[in-house]
């Protein structure tokens, strides 16, 4: 198996993400959500593990992104899955911010 | 040093699995029987009336955990067994086969069981009840398109059932008997919604309406209302409510109310027995009062609380209830058991079909009933764990942020 590679697509400003209000991008076929957190920018997959729910439309609270569906929560830095019924972790992606630009890394897709 | 004891649980349901899964991630090493009458590992019930009807997903993507992952974890499963008895001098359940299963503590999550009509007719084929995945794949082996579904009961199953049916191609004809929709479950202003919601989609709701007779020949053909009209029909989706299945609990002597009572720890009258779910009646804290709960949330909370309660690391059981329902394109919400409320705010237009009415008792939130806005719904869930002190002004202003109300 080859190495992933990540490719960098600039999706959203850091105006548009703040610590109450994270935002759904579409990169290619995913569903990425982008939170801040003390500061900090970081990308998760936005469906929910369990069933289909934007975990964007969540309740966000100590850390935690909670599915707004069934309750389900999340590790919003790690994508960890902590809280029944979800037992899959949600997939994070790195960030990268460039002034007021944010970038999210995902896995190249070959067309 | 190995734990040599089993503990068994009678019910392989959403409540029953939850217990097996909390034992074992506490770190329980002993032995795990969970019995289930059905042949089907626990499942997901909210897609049985949408998604699984529908014919979106299979019957196993509604699978709780995939079965292997139970072996993996070393849960013993015993399908389509039923039990019979318990006999709690022994320490043993007895099976319908008669096999004895010796327990050293007992979960009874036996969930309940549909109410059936018994009127003239109701045992046709084509007359149908919707508890089970097997209740699922009949109806949608049944159901054809063009024809007309009649659904007896406005609940939160008939309207969802009549919800799905519609978007199958049906004609769905709902009677209910009260004079409102969900009038168990809502206040009268959102069965008002509910009624306006699902008559523009298309759905015919008879209110104040009752079924006398089912009727045809080898199978359902029409049916006879409680007012004298007769309406043709290929299917009938009964959905008039749930029994708890307390009677193998009763039988054993242990104290049933209206469920199997249990204490705030989920323990029964027997302190090796413990039960969850649908089953249990519990004393809620919040509520201030005994309920029996029928909700996933509820499910699954109290199972996880139970499994933790049999190894003696317990904590209070007592939440907010939660349930929420899907009909049409509208996601439904409720926190709470609103009774008794003061005043009402409403958040948003309910013309547009997205807002939440808040039921203030002395300016605290004592529920709230959500139509696509589960995120405000949650803010308000927070704000009514910390009772904090709400106006109606503020809670319906939509430029105020809710979350802004938690940190005030």
């Amino acid at each position: 198996m080859t190495d992933e590679i990540i490719e960098f697509h600039a999706v959203a400003t850091t105006s548009e993400v703040t610590e109450d209000e994270p935002k759904a991008v579409s990169i290619g076929r995913l569903d990425v959500g982008i939170y801040q957190l003390d500061g900090e920018f970081y990308a998760i997959d936005d469906i929910c593990t369990h069933a289909y729910a934007c975990m964007t439309d969540g309740y966000i609270e100590d850390g935690q992104i909670e599915c707004p569906l069934h309750g389900a929560c999340f590790d919003i830095k790690t994508g960890k899955a902590l809280t029944a019924p979800a037992t899959i972790d949600l997939r994070p992606y790195p960030v990268k911010v460039d002034g007021d630009q944010i970038s999210v890394g995902v896995p190249k897709v070959d067309d | 040093m190995t734990d040599d004891r089993t503990f068994v649980i009678v019910g392989a349901s959403q409540a029953g699995g939850w217990v097996a899964n909390s034992l074992r991630s506490e770190g329980f090493e002993g032995k795990i029987i969970l019995i289930g009458e059905e042949e089907h590992i626990p499942y997901e019930r909210p897609p049985l009336s949408k998604e699984a009807l529908l014919g979106d997903v299979s019957v196993e993507s509604t699978y709780f955990w995939k079965k292997q992952t139970l072996e993996e974890s070393k849960i013993d499963l015993r399908l389509g067994t039923r039990v019979s008895s318990i006999d709690r001098t022994a320490k043993k359940v007895i099976t319908e086969n008669g096999e004895e299963i010796s327990f050293n503590k007992l979960a009874i999550t036996t969930g309940a069981r549909v109410r059936k009509l018994s009127i003239e007719g109701s045992q046709l084929p084509g007359v149908f009840y919707l508890r089970t995945i097997d209740d699922t794949l009949e109806i949608k082996n049944q159901i054809t398109k063009g024809s007309n579904a009649l659904i007896i009961g406005g609940g939160w199953i008939g309207l969802e059932c009549a919800a799905t049916l519609t978007k199958l191609g049906c004609k769905s004809i709902v009677v209910e008997a009260a004079d409102r929709l969900c009038g168990r479950a809502v206040t009268p202003e959102i069965s008002n919604w509910m009624l306006d919601y699902h008559s523009k989609n298309g759905v015919d709701i008879h209110l104040n309406t009752g079924i006398d007779i089912f009727q045809g020949k080898e199978k359902l053909e029409s049916a006879v209302l409680s007012n004298g009209e007769k309406v043709d029909c290929t299917v009938a989706v009964v959905g008039i409510g749930v029994i708890p299945n307390s009677e193998l609990a009763a039988d054993a002597g242990l104290d049933v109310d209206n469920g199997i009572v249990v204490n705030e720890q989920t323990q029964t009258s027997d302190p090796d027995i413990y039960a969850a779910g649908d089953v249990a009646n519990h004393p809620n804290a919040i509520l201030s009062r005994r309920i029996r709960l029928e909700s996933y949330e509820n499910a699954q909370n109290q199972g996880i609380a139970a499994g933790k309660a049999m190894l003696g690391n317990s904590e209070p059981y007592s939440e907010i209830p939660w349930f929420w329902s899907d009909q049409f394109d509208a996601n439904i919400q409720m926190i709470g058991i609103p009774e008794n409320w003061d005043t009402t705010a409403t958040r948003g237009k309910p013309e547009n079909n997205e807002f939440v009415t808040f039921y203030l008792k002395n300016g605290v939130i004592d529920g709230a009933i959500s139509i696509n806005n589960p995120r405000d719904l949650r803010f308000g869930k927070r704000l009514m764990q910390e009772k904090k002190q709400v106006s109606v002004e503020d809670l319906s202003n939509m430029g105020i942020k809710l979350q802004a109300l938690l940190r005030s």
